[in-house]
């Protein structure tokens, strides 16, 4: 127990339009007088750093966002945080249109918020987000995590895949050449920026690619993505072991380096 | 024609056979000859004509296609008229030759009517009988194949027509837009008003575009243009700053109705909205030697390079589509980077001589 129970709760709202957020404001300030938003962000890259930074109990994200798309902001938030200094907040999903499958949402967010959001949902929102505080009182922040870090897997996981082609070669361009080089022989890949590393045994490649739009368009079952920025070919994978923060170390085949799977993806190594 | 169907083959069949039914009973009624005698020789040399011709066309269509000489018409199994001829000559020297001696064999004795006179006109009889057959045919053949074409291309219109809808009428930006003016009638009605304006105004032109697709005038596109950004304008705040120019002497041209609305949509979806810091929009018409120049540039976040090789966005083969539709093929789409970032798209097409600004 930290004083922060007894507290009022607190929140944080990252939505990318002004009016729209204002709003949110302003309707939960009369159906939830006590909960105190310490912050309003306009995009995705601010929501991360504040949440992580403020650490508030509650954080409604907009879906669509400038920066990182709210998924994106969920599932870093999910990789980044404090495993026992607090308990991962509550999120509450917003988006104009349900473009994902409310369902998922449904079952695995705190919340799914349809704009425009009228009173009368709004104030079944907060009876929910009340009663999940009121359980997460008694339960240590270690299990709040796993149990937000299982509901975020069954979001991701449930997200539908675009109907995109499979990837057999991946184009690099180097100076005037462009380099084919064959799916199978990708180690992994790692978000760079904009970019998009592609290193293979030999050597390494840019790619003007976001990890985003690559992940639809390689076979799950080889490649394996075990941290938000991070996907590797899992037969290259020698082995993996677990660290004390709930990360994974991997070692790899024919590349010195090491990479690590996030807490999110360390389920995938199951006899840990 | 439609394609070669066993089905259709016996129905064209059957319909040779009345016919050699007909020109028995006509033959039939002249006086001295007996009608079961008519039916047999009729049906025989008749029936016989047509496999042969019938065979042969599918024969000679197939080949062609094969050999990729006879176009489209070949495809559907008509070879022309000129093979058509031919066959006919040597369609009914074939049926005729041996369906008299088919007929003759199970009558057991020679023609009735025989003679030269008789086999003259009985082969004569047989040629025209091919002939309007064969001419038949084919016009129903045809029909049928301009009926399926009408067909197709009405169900892809209307398909056209929805995707246009669908496009335009994006739900992210219909409930964004109605979530923002539900925010502004408590606050701030008037704007509110003014907001809910430009959404009926630009409800009211999407609609009609999709529906009737008439042309309108280059100054009635960019208000419609200026309704969106306006909207747009509301919900990004201080992260969209918007231009629009329009030259006083290009204002009357007429264009096909929101024609830009998908270059503009695109360089907020895609160029403005994912930048954190937003930026500017301008669109501009412009006279370029005898072209019309619209141009559409954002400051935003740029074409990717991923993005151009794995899927063509809806709103850019919908324009290239209906540019084609309208112009042929004088009329230019191009999305490059813009100078200093951002992304610009320009449509191009001649000018009308008639409407040559004075």
């Amino acid at each position: 127990m930290n004083a922060a129970d007894d507290a009022a709760p607190t929140a944080l709202i990252a939505e990318d339009e002004p009016l729209l957020a204002r709003m949110l404001a302003g309707d939960l300030a009369r159906s939830w007088p006590e909960l105190r938003v310490i912050a309003s962000v306009a995009d995705g890259d601010s929501a991360l750093a504040r949440t992580l930074a403020l650490r508030p109990r509650i954080v409604f994200l907009d879906i669509r966002m400038p920066g990182r798309s709210g998924l994106d902001v969920a599932q870093a938030l999910a990789e980044d945080w404090p495993a026992r200094d607090a308990p991962f907040p509550l999120l509450v999903f917003i988006t104009a249109y349900d473009e994902y499958a409310v369902q998922a949402f449904e079952r695995e967010a705190v919340d799914y918020l349809l704009k425009p959001v009228d009173d009368a949902r709004l104030a079944q929102c907060v009876a929910r987000l009340q009663r999940a505080l009121a359980q997460q009182r008694a339960a240590a922040p270690d299990l709040v995590l796993q149990h937000a870090m299982t509901q975020l897997r069954g979001l991701l996981g449930a997200l539908p895949a675009a109907g995109v082609a499979r990837l057999d070669v991946i184009q690099a361009a180097v100076g005037n050449i462009v380099h084919m080089v064959p799916i199978d022989e990708v180690i992994y890949f790692e978000a760079a920026d904009k970019y998009l590393r592609v290193v293979t045994a030999e050597r390494d490649y840019l790619i003007r690619l976001s990890l985003r739009e690559l992940l639809p368009q390689l076979d799950a079952q080889r490649f394996w993505q075990v941290h938000r920025s991070t996907v590797v070919q899992a037969r290259m994978i020698r082995s993996a072991q677990r660290e004390e923060s709930g990360k994974v170390t991997l070692t790899l085949r024919d590349r010195p380096e090491k990479l690590t799977a996030s807490r999110l993806y360390a389920h995938l190594f199951r006899g840990l | 024609m439609a394609r070669p169907t066993l089905a259709a083959f016996l129905r064209r069949g059957m319909l040779s056979g009345a016919m050699c039914v007909g020109i028995a009973l006509l033959l039939a009624a002249r006086p001295g000859s007996n009608l079961a005698e008519s039916l047999v020789y009729s049906l025989l040399i008749g029936g016989l004509c047509w496999l042969s011709i019938d065979g042969g066309r599918l024969l000679v269509a197939s080949r062609l296609v094969q050999r990729d000489a006879g176009g489209p018409a070949a495809r559907e199994g008509w070879p022309g008229w000129g093979w058509m001829s031919a066959l006919i000559v040597v369609g009914v020297g074939i049926g005729f030759t041996l369906g008299t001696l088919a007929a003759e064999a199970i009558l057991g004795e020679p023609s009735a009517s025989g003679g030269l006179r008789g086999t003259l006109f009985v082969g004569l009889l047989s040629i025209i009988a091919a002939i309007v057959a064969t001419g038949f045919f084919h016009a129903r053949g045809r029909l049928a194949a301009v009926q399926m074409q009408a067909e197709a291309a009405r169900r892809a219109a209307v398909e056209t027509q929805l995707k246009l809808l669908q496009s335009q009428l994006e739900p992210h930006m219909l409930f964004n837009t109605l979530a923002n003016l539900r925010a502004l009638i408590a606050t701030e009605p008037a704007r509110a008003q003014a907001m809910l304006d430009r959404l009926i105004s630009f409800l009211r032109a999407t609609l009609s575009a999709s529906r009737s697709g008439e042309m309108h005038a280059l100054a009635a596109e960019f208000e419609r243009l200026d309704d969106y950004l306006a909207l747009m304008a509301v919900r990004m705040g201080a992260r969209l700053a918007v231009r629009l120019d329009l030259p006083e002497e290009l204002r009357a041209l007429a264009v096909p109705p929101l024609l830009l609305q998908p270059l503009v949509e695109n360089a907020i979806r895609h160029g403005l909205e994912p930048k954190v810091d937003g930026g500017r929009i301008d669109v501009s018409a412009r006279r370029v030697g005898g072209r019309l120049r619209l141009a559409v540039r954002d400051s935003g976040v740029g074409l990717r390079a991923g993005m151009a090789r794995t899927d063509t966005p809806f709103g850019l083969q919908q324009v290239r589509e209906r540019l084609a539709a309208t112009f042929g093929g004088t009329a230019r789409l191009t999305v490059e980077p813009a100078d200093g970032g951002g992304t610009f798209a320009t449509i191009e097409w001649p000018l009308p001589e008639h409407e040559e600004p004075r």
